[in-house]
């Protein structure tokens, strides 16, 4: 009887560890499509940021994840209705790397994320001031799952607890058919705008301890018929 | 033995699947939404925030004591004429429920606006964009520029009003809060039921 039980044991351990080896490995999963604003002749804006948060202005979150709020002293999110955001506030900067404004990313983990699916999702939004210009406001759904699979699993099987390397990659899943976000116009020379946008993010450092150490972010906005390009803008077209 | 063994290695793979299949990774807690039936249609919903307990973030330039302490504002001059501020939002049962971005800008090329975005986990981020000068003196009214999961097939007002505290409540009350009531009606249209349908809005 005991023998049994034993190789049921067994055998269910063995094929927990068989599923879980083939969703993580999932090549339907580890997809990285490219992103239509790439291949499109609109006109496009650029906007780039830091994602390392001691590079933000604020970054705060419930202040028991992995990555620490910025700057130390910040409130954070710790009440049970937002303990699961985070927030980031930097400068936002154009094509050639110049300030160009502030902008705030709200994320919070998607009820929609599906490790079956190799989804590990954020519902996130930015909201954009570009100094002189206007504001943007851009709702997107965002996939963490190839991050998380490149990047930190490898940083927390490393022996030095630290990820090096190259690694691009687009985070936008929607709400767009073709995985764009949604852009909305608010003020400025963006009023009235209605267009789509992808976010993109490029790691070469990550520490368990710290999070991204080296990570930049682009957001790509299609502003076709709704804005006058400025020369960095057409320079970067 | 073997078929024993089999049999739990096949139990364990579609316990797995299924298991990653139906037990969501995710669940955001959600608080009861206080929403009332407007008269003449559409519903309204008020929001406050207490001040100063509330605010996360004031980002403007040359402050005597940056909020939060170690705030770097940058020193461009670019960033002159932008405020930004950040805070925790609660219901009218003075429940934390989400959190939101006041941006102010003061330019000589734009429109002087008031913008907020209000972040709610559980049920959606909408944006609203108001002129600087109050209307009446008192309140600023802006209009529902974008919405997203439960707010995206909405139209409508936010009204945002500074209330001082009146009552004397010991040395830890507010100084007053700002309230913000939105009055937002949906849009009817097939093509906004399919949506909120696959979003399983409705």
């Amino acid at each position: 009887m005991i023998k049994y039980v034993a190789g049921l044991l067994s055998g269910i351990l063995l094929g927990v560890f068989a599923a879980a080896t083939l969703l993580y490995f999932n090549p339907l999963a580890s997809r990285n499509p490219l992103s239509p604003l790439s291949v499109s002749n609109n006109e496009i804006l650029s906007v780039g940021y830091s994602a390392v948060p001691t590079d933000s202005i604020v970054y705060t979150n419930n202040g028991e994840s992995r990555v620490e709020p910025h700057p130390d002293k910040v409130r954070e999110l710790w009440e049970a209705p937002i303990r699961r955001s985070e927030v980031l506030v930097t400068v936002v900067t154009d094509s050639r790397n110049n300030p160009a404004g502030i902008g705030i990313k709200f994320s919070s983990d998607s009820e929609k994320s599906r490790i079956i699916n190799g989804e590990a999702l954020v519902d996130s939004a930015w909201h954009i001031h570009l100094v002189e210009r206007g504001s943007l406001f851009v709702e997107q759904t965002e996939n963490y799952w190839n991050f998380l699979r490149k990047i930190v699993v490898p940083a927390y099987w490393s022996s030095a607890n630290h990820w090096k390397g190259v690694w691009n990659g687009n985070m936008t899943v929607g709400p767009g058919a073709l995985g764009t976000a949604a852009v909305t116009g608010g003020t400025g020379e963006f009023a009235g705008l209605e267009s789509e946008a992808v976010e993109a993010v490029s790691a070469s450092a990550y520490s368990v301890a710290q999070g991204p150490v080296s990570m930049e972010g682009r957001l790509t906005i299609d502003v076709t018929g709704n804005v006058e390009l400025t020369a960095t803008d057409v320079t970067e077209r | 033995m073997l078929k024993t063994l089999i049999f739990g290695f096949l139990l364990g793979i579609v316990g797995t699947v299924a298991a990653a299949y139906y037990v969501p990774v995710v669940d955001q807690y959600r608080e009861s939404s206080l929403i009332s039936v407007a008269p003449n249609g559409g519903n309204t919903e008020s929001f406050r925030i207490n001040i100063p307990t509330d605010r996360i973030m004031i980002g403007a330039p040359m402050q005597a004591e940056p909020l939060p302490p170690g705030l770097r504002w940058p020193s461009q001059e670019l960033f002159d004429g932008v405020r930004v501020e950040l805070f925790k939002v609660r219901n009218t049962h003075e429940t934390v429920i989400g959190v939101a971005s006041r941006m102010v800008a003061d330019s000589d090329q734009i429109e002087d606006s008031v913008e907020w975005v209000l972040h709610l986990p559980a049920r959606g981020t909408f944006y609203v964009t108001m002129p600087a000068q109050p209307t009446d003196g008192v309140s600023r009214v802006g209009s529902l520029r974008a919405g997203t999961r439960e707010f995206r097939p909405m139209q409508g007002a936010l009204s945002e009003r500074w209330v001082p505290n009146t009552e004397d409540e010991g040395p830890d009350a507010p100084d007053g809060h700002i309230e913000l009531a939105t009055s937002f009606v949906g849009t009817f249209s097939d093509d906004v039921t399919e949506t909120a349908l696959t979003e399983g809005a409705l």
